[in-house]
Protein backbone atom coordinates (compact mmCIF):
# COMPACT_ATOMS: atom_id res chain seq x y z
CA UNK A 1 0.00 0.00 0.00
CA UNK A 2 1.40 3.65 -0.89
CA UNK A 3 3.00 5.29 1.76
CA UNK A 4 0.87 8.81 3.30
CA UNK A 5 2.44 11.99 3.34
CA UNK A 6 2.70 11.85 7.34
CA UNK A 7 4.42 8.25 6.98
CA UNK A 8 7.01 9.41 4.32
CA UNK A 9 7.97 12.50 6.65
CA UNK A 10 8.50 9.38 9.40
CA UNK A 11 10.26 7.39 7.69
CA UNK A 12 12.74 10.07 5.98
CA UNK A 13 13.24 11.14 9.33
CA UNK A 14 14.41 7.84 11.55
CA UNK A 15 16.36 7.24 7.89
CA UNK A 16 18.08 10.60 8.67
CA UNK A 17 18.30 9.93 12.13
CA UNK A 18 20.08 6.62 11.70
CA UNK A 19 22.66 7.85 8.80
CA UNK A 20 23.25 11.85 10.27
CA UNK A 21 22.83 11.04 14.29
CA UNK A 22 19.53 14.69 13.68
CA UNK A 23 16.58 14.12 16.28
CA UNK A 24 13.50 12.50 14.58
CA UNK A 25 11.77 15.68 15.68
CA UNK A 26 13.80 18.35 13.62
CA UNK A 27 13.30 16.47 10.08
CA UNK A 28 10.66 18.63 8.95
CA UNK A 29 9.26 19.47 5.54
CA UNK A 30 10.87 23.01 5.30
CA UNK A 31 14.08 21.87 6.42
CA UNK A 32 17.16 21.62 3.92
CA UNK A 33 19.07 18.10 4.16
CA UNK A 34 22.39 20.08 3.47
CA UNK A 35 21.75 23.22 5.45
CA UNK A 36 19.67 22.42 8.57
CA UNK A 37 20.18 18.56 8.66
CA UNK A 38 23.76 17.79 8.50
CA UNK A 39 23.07 15.57 5.61
CA UNK A 40 26.51 16.22 3.15
CA UNK A 41 25.94 15.06 -0.32
CA UNK A 42 27.55 11.20 0.27
CA UNK A 43 24.46 10.93 3.00
CA UNK A 44 22.24 12.23 1.06
CA UNK A 45 23.04 9.22 -1.35
CA UNK A 46 22.86 7.48 1.49
CA UNK A 47 19.41 8.54 2.51
CA UNK A 48 18.19 8.21 -1.05
CA UNK A 49 19.30 4.49 -1.44
CA UNK A 50 17.20 4.14 1.73
CA UNK A 51 14.97 6.14 0.68
CA UNK A 52 14.36 3.52 -2.14
CA UNK A 53 14.32 0.28 -0.08
CA UNK A 54 11.41 1.78 2.23
CA UNK A 55 9.13 3.51 -0.05
CA UNK A 56 9.61 1.01 -3.26
CA UNK A 57 10.82 3.56 -5.33
CA UNK A 58 13.56 4.42 -7.91
CA UNK A 59 15.24 7.96 -7.30
CA UNK A 60 18.09 7.99 -10.05
CA UNK A 61 21.24 10.13 -9.45
CA UNK A 62 20.31 13.00 -11.98
CA UNK A 63 16.94 13.52 -9.87
CA UNK A 64 18.72 13.44 -6.51
CA UNK A 65 19.98 17.25 -6.49
CA UNK A 66 16.62 18.35 -6.87
CA UNK A 67 16.13 16.74 -3.61
CA UNK A 68 16.87 19.72 -1.34
CA UNK A 69 14.10 19.69 1.38
CA UNK A 70 12.53 17.03 3.42
CA UNK A 71 9.45 18.19 1.73
CA UNK A 72 11.15 17.77 -2.02
CA UNK A 73 12.02 13.98 -0.99
CA UNK A 74 8.78 13.77 0.10
CA UNK A 75 6.70 14.64 -2.30
CA UNK A 76 8.95 13.15 -4.99
CA UNK A 77 8.32 9.50 -3.36
CA UNK A 78 4.50 10.51 -2.94
CA UNK A 79 4.18 10.95 -6.64
CA UNK A 80 6.59 8.03 -8.07
CA UNK A 81 6.05 5.35 -5.03
CA UNK A 82 5.06 1.64 -6.76
CA UNK B 1 42.55 -42.38 -30.92
CA UNK B 2 41.46 -40.67 -27.65
CA UNK B 3 44.61 -41.54 -25.43
CA UNK B 4 44.23 -41.31 -21.56
CA UNK B 5 45.38 -38.04 -19.96
CA UNK B 6 47.10 -37.87 -16.92
CA UNK B 7 44.80 -35.26 -14.66
CA UNK B 8 47.33 -32.74 -12.55
CA UNK B 9 47.57 -33.59 -8.81
CA UNK B 10 46.90 -30.32 -6.49
CA UNK B 11 46.44 -29.85 -3.11
CA UNK B 12 43.10 -30.24 -1.21
CA UNK B 13 42.93 -26.84 -0.43
CA UNK B 14 44.49 -22.70 -0.54
CA UNK B 15 45.51 -20.83 1.90
CA UNK B 16 46.96 -17.33 2.29
CA UNK B 17 50.88 -17.93 3.77
CA UNK B 18 52.43 -14.78 3.87
CA UNK B 19 52.11 -11.15 3.26
CA UNK B 20 53.76 -8.20 2.41
CA UNK B 21 53.89 -4.42 1.44
CA UNK B 22 55.83 -1.76 -0.06
CA UNK B 23 54.78 2.11 0.79
CA UNK B 24 56.68 4.79 -1.01
CA UNK B 25 58.96 7.20 1.18
CA UNK B 26 57.17 10.41 0.22
CA UNK B 27 54.21 11.08 2.43
CA UNK B 28 51.82 13.74 1.02
CA UNK B 29 49.82 15.22 2.83
CA UNK B 30 46.39 17.22 2.14
CA UNK B 31 48.09 20.57 2.14
CA UNK B 32 49.92 19.50 -1.08
CA UNK B 33 47.08 18.41 -2.68
CA UNK B 34 45.82 21.87 -1.70
CA UNK B 35 48.02 23.96 -3.81
CA UNK B 36 46.34 22.50 -7.20
CA UNK B 37 42.41 22.35 -6.24
CA UNK B 38 40.08 24.78 -4.87
CA UNK B 39 39.33 22.16 -1.81
CA UNK B 40 40.23 22.16 1.92
CA UNK B 41 41.51 19.76 4.56
CA UNK B 42 38.41 19.36 6.23
CA UNK B 43 36.24 18.53 3.14
CA UNK B 44 38.88 15.99 2.42
CA UNK B 45 38.86 14.13 5.34
CA UNK B 46 34.87 14.36 5.76
CA UNK B 47 34.29 13.35 2.01
CA UNK B 48 36.82 10.39 2.03
CA UNK B 49 38.78 10.39 5.60
CA UNK B 50 41.93 10.72 3.79
CA UNK B 51 44.71 12.39 5.26
CA UNK B 52 48.12 11.82 3.44
CA UNK B 53 49.18 9.47 0.77
CA UNK B 54 52.46 8.17 -0.70
CA UNK B 55 53.73 9.07 -3.91
CA UNK B 56 55.64 6.71 -5.82
CA UNK B 57 59.32 8.43 -6.11
CA UNK B 58 61.20 7.94 -9.67
CA UNK B 59 63.24 5.48 -8.21
CA UNK B 60 59.85 3.36 -6.63
CA UNK B 61 58.83 1.79 -9.84
CA UNK B 62 55.77 -0.61 -10.17
CA UNK B 63 58.13 -3.65 -10.72
CA UNK B 64 60.74 -1.89 -8.01
CA UNK B 65 58.08 -2.11 -5.42
CA UNK B 66 56.40 -5.28 -6.40
CA UNK B 67 59.76 -7.04 -5.93
CA UNK B 68 59.78 -5.19 -2.33
CA UNK B 69 56.51 -6.08 -1.74
CA UNK B 70 56.90 -9.68 -2.90
CA UNK B 71 60.19 -10.26 -1.28
CA UNK B 72 58.72 -9.99 2.30
CA UNK B 73 55.52 -12.01 1.49
CA UNK B 74 57.58 -14.64 0.47
CA UNK B 75 59.80 -14.25 3.54
CA UNK B 76 56.71 -14.32 5.47
CA UNK B 77 55.46 -17.12 3.89
CA UNK B 78 58.34 -19.39 5.31
CA UNK B 79 59.46 -20.51 1.36
CA UNK B 80 62.21 -20.37 -0.64
CA UNK B 81 61.90 -17.92 -3.81
CA UNK B 82 62.21 -20.37 -6.48
CA UNK B 83 59.41 -22.27 -4.59
CA UNK B 84 56.96 -19.53 -6.41
CA UNK B 85 55.59 -21.69 -9.43
CA UNK B 86 53.46 -18.72 -10.89
CA UNK B 87 53.09 -14.91 -10.43
CA UNK B 88 50.14 -12.44 -10.61
CA UNK B 89 50.72 -9.03 -11.16
CA UNK B 90 47.35 -6.67 -11.14
CA UNK B 91 47.82 -3.23 -12.35
CA UNK B 92 46.29 -0.64 -14.22
CA UNK B 93 49.57 1.66 -14.29
CA UNK B 94 52.25 -0.19 -15.72
CA UNK B 95 53.01 1.58 -19.19
CA UNK B 96 54.13 -0.71 -21.11
CA UNK B 97 51.53 -2.74 -23.03
CA UNK B 98 53.94 -5.42 -23.55
CA UNK B 99 55.85 -7.74 -22.12
CA UNK B 100 53.80 -8.29 -18.69
CA UNK B 101 55.81 -6.71 -16.21
CA UNK B 102 54.99 -10.07 -13.94
CA UNK B 103 58.02 -11.78 -15.86
CA UNK B 104 60.59 -9.53 -14.52
CA UNK B 105 59.19 -9.23 -11.28
CA UNK B 106 59.25 -13.04 -11.08
CA UNK B 107 63.42 -12.93 -12.37
CA UNK B 108 63.76 -10.11 -9.46
CA UNK B 109 62.36 -11.99 -6.64
CA UNK B 110 64.23 -14.80 -7.51
CA UNK B 111 61.61 -17.22 -8.42
CA UNK B 112 63.27 -18.34 -11.88
CA UNK B 113 60.88 -19.65 -14.23
CA UNK B 114 57.40 -19.17 -13.03
CA UNK B 115 54.31 -18.51 -14.98
CA UNK B 116 54.08 -15.10 -15.07
CA UNK B 117 51.25 -12.75 -16.07
CA UNK B 118 49.39 -9.41 -15.16
CA UNK B 119 46.06 -8.84 -14.81
CA UNK B 120 43.73 -5.98 -15.56
CA UNK B 121 40.85 -5.65 -12.81
CA UNK B 122 40.64 -2.13 -11.37
CA UNK B 123 40.34 -1.80 -7.91
CA UNK B 124 38.81 -5.56 -7.53
CA UNK B 125 42.88 -6.72 -9.37
CA UNK B 126 43.37 -8.40 -5.45
CA UNK B 127 40.39 -10.47 -5.49
CA UNK B 128 40.72 -11.76 -8.83
CA UNK B 129 44.09 -12.75 -7.92
CA UNK B 130 43.72 -14.37 -5.46
CA UNK B 131 40.83 -16.05 -7.13
CA UNK B 132 43.21 -17.23 -10.39
CA UNK B 133 45.87 -18.62 -7.53
CA UNK B 134 43.89 -20.61 -5.40
CA UNK B 135 41.95 -22.77 -8.57
CA UNK B 136 46.13 -22.79 -9.70
CA UNK B 137 47.03 -24.17 -5.94
CA UNK B 138 43.91 -26.52 -5.73
CA UNK B 139 44.08 -27.63 -9.66
CA UNK B 140 47.91 -28.43 -9.38
CA UNK B 141 49.32 -26.13 -11.93
CA UNK B 142 51.36 -24.48 -9.14
CA UNK B 143 52.01 -25.14 -5.36
CA UNK B 144 52.54 -21.62 -4.59
CA UNK B 145 51.26 -18.50 -6.45
CA UNK B 146 52.57 -14.98 -5.73
CA UNK B 147 50.02 -12.90 -6.04
CA UNK B 148 50.77 -8.98 -6.32
CA UNK B 149 48.66 -5.75 -6.44
CA UNK B 150 50.66 -3.22 -7.09
CA UNK B 151 49.66 0.61 -8.46
CA UNK B 152 51.35 3.97 -9.21
CA UNK B 153 48.56 6.24 -9.28
CA UNK B 154 50.25 9.74 -9.19
CA UNK B 155 50.84 8.80 -12.85
CA UNK B 156 47.30 8.85 -13.63
CA UNK B 157 46.07 11.31 -11.29
CA UNK B 158 45.14 15.21 -12.82
CA UNK B 159 46.53 17.18 -10.04
CA UNK B 160 43.70 19.78 -10.81
CA UNK B 161 40.89 17.48 -10.85
CA UNK B 162 39.22 18.26 -7.63
CA UNK B 163 37.04 14.83 -7.76
CA UNK B 164 40.01 12.92 -7.75
CA UNK B 165 42.94 15.35 -6.55
CA UNK B 166 42.86 13.90 -3.22
CA UNK B 167 42.05 10.10 -3.77
CA UNK B 168 44.75 8.11 -4.99
CA UNK B 169 48.10 6.83 -3.67
CA UNK B 170 51.05 4.26 -4.63
CA UNK B 171 52.15 1.40 -3.54
CA UNK B 172 52.41 -2.62 -3.62
CA UNK B 173 50.89 -5.68 -1.65
CA UNK B 174 51.80 -8.89 -1.99
CA UNK B 175 50.87 -12.50 -0.73
CA UNK B 176 51.56 -16.31 -1.33
CA UNK B 177 49.05 -18.54 -1.99
CA UNK B 178 49.93 -22.19 -0.91
CA UNK B 179 48.51 -25.76 -0.24
CA UNK B 180 46.29 -26.25 2.89
CA UNK B 181 44.93 -29.25 4.40
CA UNK B 182 42.01 -26.93 5.20
CA UNK B 183 39.61 -24.85 3.48
CA UNK B 184 41.24 -20.94 4.29
CA UNK B 185 39.69 -19.12 0.99
CA UNK B 186 35.98 -19.51 0.99
CA UNK B 187 33.91 -19.03 -2.50
CA UNK B 188 35.13 -16.18 -4.41
CA UNK B 189 31.93 -13.88 -5.42
CA UNK B 190 32.74 -11.83 -8.59
CA UNK B 191 31.21 -9.93 -11.82
CA UNK B 192 31.55 -7.40 -13.99
CA UNK B 193 29.03 -4.34 -14.43
CA UNK B 194 30.14 -3.46 -17.91
CA UNK B 195 27.13 -1.36 -18.68
CA UNK B 196 28.52 0.86 -16.05
CA UNK B 197 31.76 0.89 -17.62
CA UNK B 198 32.59 4.75 -18.25
CA UNK B 199 31.70 5.30 -14.32
CA UNK B 200 35.69 5.00 -13.51
CA UNK B 201 37.82 5.50 -16.40
CA UNK B 202 40.89 6.63 -18.02
CA UNK B 203 39.83 9.55 -19.78
CA UNK B 204 41.81 9.36 -22.84
CA UNK B 205 43.43 5.95 -24.83
CA UNK B 206 47.58 6.04 -25.15
CA UNK B 207 47.17 5.89 -28.91
CA UNK B 208 45.31 9.71 -28.81
CA UNK B 209 49.48 10.59 -28.93
CA UNK B 210 49.31 8.68 -32.84
CA UNK B 211 47.68 11.72 -33.75
CA UNK B 212 47.83 14.57 -31.50
CA UNK B 213 50.71 16.21 -29.44
CA UNK B 214 50.99 16.26 -25.76
CA UNK B 215 50.46 19.36 -25.97
CA UNK B 216 47.37 19.12 -28.18
CA UNK B 217 45.60 16.89 -25.35
CA UNK B 218 45.84 16.72 -21.46
CA UNK B 219 47.80 13.54 -20.18
CA UNK B 220 45.36 10.88 -19.47
CA UNK B 221 44.14 10.40 -16.03
CA UNK B 222 41.74 8.77 -14.09
CA UNK B 223 38.30 10.45 -13.72
CA UNK B 224 34.89 8.93 -12.25
CA UNK B 225 31.39 9.74 -11.52
CA UNK B 226 31.90 9.82 -7.60
CA UNK B 227 28.17 9.95 -6.76
CA UNK B 228 27.37 7.14 -9.10
CA UNK B 229 30.34 5.07 -7.56
CA UNK B 230 29.77 5.81 -4.35
CA UNK B 231 25.94 4.60 -4.77
CA UNK B 232 26.86 1.48 -6.32
CA UNK B 233 29.52 0.63 -3.74
CA UNK B 234 27.59 1.52 -0.76
CA UNK B 235 24.27 -0.25 -2.21
CA UNK B 236 25.53 -3.27 -4.48
CA UNK B 237 29.14 -4.33 -2.77
CA UNK B 238 27.24 -4.51 0.49
CA UNK B 239 25.13 -7.11 -0.95
CA UNK B 240 28.38 -9.16 -2.20
CA UNK B 241 30.07 -8.82 1.18
CA UNK B 242 26.94 -10.59 2.47
CA UNK B 243 26.60 -12.91 -0.36
CA UNK B 244 30.38 -13.88 0.24
CA UNK B 245 30.12 -14.95 4.03
CA UNK B 246 26.50 -16.34 3.06
CA UNK B 247 28.33 -19.12 0.59
CA UNK B 248 31.44 -19.38 3.33
CA UNK B 249 28.92 -20.22 5.53
CA UNK B 250 30.52 -17.49 8.28
CA UNK B 251 28.00 -15.39 10.43
CA UNK B 252 29.10 -12.14 10.87
CA UNK B 253 29.62 -12.95 14.71
CA UNK B 254 32.48 -15.69 13.72
CA UNK B 255 34.20 -13.20 11.75
CA UNK B 256 37.76 -11.53 13.25
CA UNK B 257 38.01 -8.58 10.59
CA UNK B 258 36.66 -6.71 8.31
CA UNK B 259 39.39 -5.45 4.72
CA UNK B 260 36.92 -3.85 2.16
CA UNK B 261 39.41 -1.91 -0.68
CA UNK B 262 40.22 1.02 0.61
CA UNK B 263 38.36 3.78 -1.35
CA UNK B 264 36.97 5.85 0.86
CA UNK B 265 36.32 5.93 4.85
CA UNK B 266 32.46 6.73 3.97
CA UNK B 267 32.12 3.75 2.29
CA UNK B 268 34.02 1.62 4.84
CA UNK B 269 31.57 3.28 6.99
CA UNK B 270 28.35 2.66 5.14
CA UNK B 271 29.09 -1.12 4.30
CA UNK B 272 29.58 -1.26 7.97
CA UNK B 273 26.63 -0.46 9.09
CA UNK B 274 24.50 -2.38 5.91
CA UNK B 275 26.37 -5.38 7.15
CA UNK B 276 25.61 -4.82 10.79
CA UNK B 277 28.75 -6.06 11.48
CA UNK B 278 29.45 -6.43 15.73
CA UNK B 279 31.84 -4.32 17.68
CA UNK B 280 34.23 -6.60 17.77
CA UNK B 281 35.23 -6.60 14.05
CA UNK B 282 38.29 -5.04 13.75
CA UNK B 283 38.05 -2.68 10.31
CA UNK B 284 40.93 -1.74 7.49
CA UNK B 285 41.21 2.10 8.09
CA UNK B 286 44.33 1.88 6.01
CA UNK B 287 42.94 4.35 3.50
CA UNK B 288 43.53 7.26 6.37
CA UNK B 289 46.94 7.28 5.58
CA UNK B 290 47.34 5.55 2.05
CA UNK B 291 44.54 6.55 0.02
CA UNK B 292 42.70 4.36 -2.37
CA UNK B 293 46.08 2.49 -3.76
CA UNK B 294 43.60 0.20 -6.15
CA UNK B 295 44.59 -3.29 -6.63
CA UNK B 296 47.00 -2.85 -3.72
CA UNK B 297 45.13 -1.39 -1.12
CA UNK B 298 43.73 -4.88 0.48
CA UNK B 299 46.76 -6.47 1.20
CA UNK B 300 48.83 -3.56 2.19
CA UNK B 301 45.74 -2.78 4.92
CA UNK B 302 45.86 -6.56 5.43
CA UNK B 303 49.55 -6.45 5.93
CA UNK B 304 49.34 -2.95 8.15
CA UNK B 305 46.87 -4.98 10.41
CA UNK B 306 48.74 -8.07 11.19
CA UNK B 307 52.10 -5.98 11.82
CA UNK B 308 50.02 -3.80 14.21
CA UNK B 309 48.98 -6.30 16.14
CA UNK B 310 45.14 -5.53 15.63
CA UNK B 311 44.79 -8.73 13.45
CA UNK B 312 46.33 -11.81 14.18
CA UNK B 313 47.30 -14.90 12.52
CA UNK B 314 44.58 -17.55 12.07
CA UNK B 315 42.07 -14.66 11.93
CA UNK B 316 38.84 -15.39 9.82
CA UNK B 317 38.70 -12.03 7.73
CA UNK B 318 36.32 -10.67 5.19
CA UNK B 319 37.77 -9.42 2.17
CA UNK B 320 35.81 -7.28 -0.90
CA UNK B 321 37.53 -5.44 -3.60
CA UNK B 322 35.69 -3.08 -6.36
CA UNK B 323 36.31 -0.31 -8.94
CA UNK B 324 36.72 0.36 -12.80
CA UNK B 325 34.97 -1.84 -15.09
CA UNK B 326 33.43 -1.85 -13.03
CA UNK B 327 34.48 -5.33 -11.29
CA UNK B 328 34.04 -6.69 -7.70
CA UNK B 329 35.50 -9.79 -5.55
CA UNK B 330 34.45 -10.80 -2.10
CA UNK B 331 35.49 -13.87 0.07
CA UNK B 332 36.50 -14.92 3.34
CA UNK B 333 39.93 -15.88 4.23
CA UNK B 334 41.88 -16.99 7.10
CA UNK B 335 44.71 -14.68 8.02
CA UNK B 336 47.85 -15.47 7.85
C1 LIG C 1 34.84 11.79 -4.84
C2 LIG C 1 33.80 12.04 -3.80
C3 LIG C 1 34.43 12.17 -2.42
C4 LIG C 1 33.10 13.35 -4.14
O1 LIG C 1 32.04 13.61 -3.27
P1 LIG C 1 30.62 14.07 -3.84
O2 LIG C 1 29.77 14.35 -2.72
O3 LIG C 1 30.17 13.03 -4.81
O4 LIG C 1 31.00 15.37 -4.61
P2 LIG C 1 30.15 16.21 -5.64
O5 LIG C 1 30.94 16.33 -6.87
O6 LIG C 1 28.75 15.72 -5.74
O7 LIG C 1 30.14 17.61 -4.95
C5 LIG C 1 29.41 17.89 -3.75
C6 LIG C 1 29.75 19.29 -3.31
O8 LIG C 1 31.14 19.35 -2.91
C7 LIG C 1 31.85 20.26 -3.75
N1 LIG C 1 33.16 19.68 -4.04
C8 LIG C 1 33.45 18.72 -4.96
N2 LIG C 1 34.74 18.42 -4.90
C9 LIG C 1 35.28 19.16 -3.94
C10 LIG C 1 36.57 19.29 -3.39
N3 LIG C 1 37.61 18.54 -3.82
N4 LIG C 1 36.76 20.15 -2.38
C11 LIG C 1 35.74 20.88 -1.89
N5 LIG C 1 34.50 20.82 -2.37
C12 LIG C 1 34.27 19.96 -3.39
C13 LIG C 1 31.01 20.43 -4.97
O9 LIG C 1 31.25 21.68 -5.57
C14 LIG C 1 29.63 20.31 -4.41
O10 LIG C 1 29.25 21.51 -3.78
P3 LIG C 1 27.78 22.14 -3.99
O11 LIG C 1 26.84 21.09 -3.48
O12 LIG C 1 27.84 23.37 -3.17
O13 LIG C 1 27.67 22.35 -5.45
C15 LIG C 1 32.76 10.92 -3.75
O14 LIG C 1 31.91 10.98 -4.84
C16 LIG C 1 33.40 9.55 -3.70
O15 LIG C 1 34.28 9.27 -2.94
N6 LIG C 1 32.87 8.62 -4.50
C17 LIG C 1 33.39 7.27 -4.55
C18 LIG C 1 34.64 7.31 -5.31
C19 LIG C 1 35.49 6.12 -5.16
O16 LIG C 1 35.70 5.63 -4.09
N7 LIG C 1 36.00 5.67 -6.29
C20 LIG C 1 36.90 4.62 -6.38
C21 LIG C 1 36.23 3.31 -6.33
S1 LIG C 1 37.40 2.11 -6.72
Amino acid sequence: MAATQEEIVAGLAEIVNEIAGIPTEDVKMDKSFTDDLDVDSLSMVEVVVAAEERFDVKIPDDDVKNLKTVGDATEYILKHQA
Amino acid sequence: MTAKIKPSKGAPYARILGVGGYRPTRVVPNEEILKHIDSSDEWIRTRSGIATRHWAGPDETVASMSVEAGGKAIADAGIAPDQIGAVIVSTVSHFKQTPAIATRIAHEVGAGKPAAFDISAGCAGFGYGLTLAKGMVVEGSAEYVLVIGVERLSDLTDREDRATAFLFGDGAGAVVVGPSKVPAIGPTVWGSEGDKSETITQTLPWDVYRDQTAAEVRYPAITQEGQAVFRWAVYEMAKVAQQALDEAGVNPEDLDVFIPHQANMRIIDSMIKTLKLPEHVTVARDVETTGNTSAASIPLAMERLLATGQAKSGDTALVIGFGAGLVYAATVVTLP
